[in-house]
């Protein structure tokens, strides 16, 4: 029971992820490019930071590397409504 | 038109980034003495703890530069010729420009004491400075390291990352009492000696101590010595002037400019660390050693330089940084106790933090989530947040937008008032 609880925690957790994206607060960010060195699939998100887009790419995982790592604070998950149920 | 910049930091980047939003076909040129080109300055703090490598701190691919379609010259301009619009080089080549932006930025202040010449003796200003720490904190064993501000403290946890024994040297009784208040020095401090770091107070370095022309040692003013291989020192920065001085410019402790990044000469703008700026929050112009005002200044006067015109309004200055491994965010001004291991500012650092607002202070927390709010009689003037940065950006928001806090100012000044749940319900409401 225990294992299948965890396992449902991190499904849980794997969903609320894919419904949100990484956005960058441009004022924080020094360009270091921390979060491009650790991004798992090579995005350059410290470009998107540059410009102040959010992370919207389609190999992005949303796994939080780089919002993890940021020193300075500088990347956030913001929710998306993408997939959010339509009100009747 | 002719456009050019001297300097390669972020300024001159926003600079060409902006002209080329107006003009498309305009010349540019951008002269830069930094061996390394564009790179992220603050960035050479991860570098030293080994969090990156040099390669990553590179934003531009040569794709990018080609897609901004300027020309790169690597070198030194020595002068301005102003009335005929000309720049002349060490290498004896000379540009003409229409529009000149000086993005110079600024340079560490030297040690002034017997031994600063050593060879083990090292400042933090450029990726050159950094490569030749990391290769002698490989062979060193003990570093001293003086000054304040951020980069001192980069320094020390950069050299404790790599494995060295660290003496932090302070002459005074706190760490950064120009900016943090007591208890914040406290913290960082305790917080270092938690890492390893000897910190000393009252402690005045006044003579590197060498043995074939490399360092061996330290000697303090109250006589003692420390054993070390290194010294590293980080005692503040001064813009680099020299330019604006030979060509005739107005300057001050940096180039003068107005709202429109201009100086004396209609044709010649300034920005990034190099420029002076009015400040309408202190009522006179100020330095700031900041990236985000830096790119901002460029911008602003890139725009202006292809004719949009285009006020800088400067906003209250802003920093993250990383102090003893705490995030910490200072907006607004917050501080105005005299330092007395800075000369100036240092990088990343704001005049504005140092000017003591009318204000009276409330704060909470007492471990390693800290905030300190300075409240004015209708507005926010100034906030530090340690730790925990929920709040950051809303108190950014509040501070530079000078938000009306006349209704939670009761609740932020009571006795023990949690003035982060006051501010998260402000922030809340103000959303709705």
């Amino acid at each position: 029971m225990a294992i299948l609880g965890l396992f449902q925690h991190d499904v849980k957790k794997h969903a609320v992820l894919a419904s949100g994206l990484v956005a960058p607060n441009p004022a924080r960010c020094v360009q270091c490019g921390i979060c491009t060195f650790n991004c798992p699939v090579g995005i350059d998100v410290r470009a998107h930071a540059w410009r102040g887009e959010p992370v919207i790419h389609n190999h992005c995982l949303t796994c939080g590397e780089c919002v993890m790592r940021c020193p300075r604070g500088s990347l956030r998950f913001e929710k998306t409504d993408l997939f959010a149920k339509r009100k009747p | 038109m002719k456009y050019a910049i001297v300097g390669s930091g972020v300024s001159g980047i926003a600079a060409i980034e902006a002209i080329r939003s107006v003009d498309r076909s305009g010349e540019v040129v951008m002269i830069g003495d930094d061996p390394h080109g564009f790179y992220s300055r603050p960035g050479l703090a991860y570098y030293l703890t080994g969090e990156l490598h040099d390669k990553a701190l590179y934003p531009r691919t040569s794709d990018e530069y080609r897609q901004m379609n300027f020309r790169y010259v690597k070198g030194r301009v020595k002068g301005v010729l102003r009335e005929a619009r000309v720049l002349e080089l060490e290498n004896q080549t000379s540009i003409a420009y229409d529009r000149l932006l000086i993005a110079t930025g600024a340079q560490a202040l030297p040690l002034e004491m017997p031994g600063a010449n050593l060879e083990g003796v090292f400042k933090l200003d450029h990726m050159e400075d950094a490569k030749r720490i990391l290769k002698r904190a490989r062979r060193g064993k003990t570093a001293v390291v003086v000054g304040g501000g951020i980069t001192a403290l980069e320094l020390v946890e950069g050299l404790l990352a790599r494995g060295m024994n660290v003496h932090y040297l302070l002459r005074g009784d706190r760490y950064w009492s120009g900016v943090l208040d007591e208890h914040e020095s406290k913290i960082v401090e305790a917080r270092l000696q938690v890492e390893g770091v000897t910190l000393h107070h009252h402690a005045e370095l006044i003579e590197v101590m060498g043995k074939k022309n490399r360092v061996i040692g330290a000697r303090l003013l109250d006589g003692r010595t420390l054993k070390c291989d290194m010294v590293a020192y980080a005692i503040g920065i001064r813009p680099r002037l020299e330019l604006a001085i030979q060509a005739g410019l107005a300057v001050d402790r940096g180039i003068l400019v107005n709202e429109f990044m201009q100086t004396n000469d209609p044709h010649i703008f300034a920005a990034g660390d190099v420029a002076q700026v009015y400040d309408p929050a202190v009522g006179r112009s100020v330095l700031d050693s900041l990236w985000g005002p830096a790119r901002q200044q460029g911008y602003a006067a890139g725009l202006n330089m292809a004719g949009k015109t285009t006020a800088y309004i400067k906003a209250p200055p802003f920093n993250v940084t990383r102090l003893a491994g705490l995030t910490t965010t200072i907006i607004g001004a917050v501080g105005g106790g005299h330092d007395e291991d800075l000369v100036g500012i240092a990088r990343g650092d704001s005049e504005t933090w140092r000017s003591l607002p009318d204000a009276l202070v409330a704060q909470s927390g007492f471990d390693v989530n800290h905030l300190r709010l300075m409240v004015g009689e209708q507005r926010l003037l100034g906030a530090v947040v340690m730790g925990d940065q929920t709040l950051s950006y809303p108190l950014q928001k509040i501070v530079s937008e000078r938000i009306d806090i006349s209704s939670i100012r009761e609740k932020l000044l009571a006795a023990d008032a949690r003035i982060g749940d006051v501010v998260v319900e402000f922030w809340a409401g103000l959303r709705n």
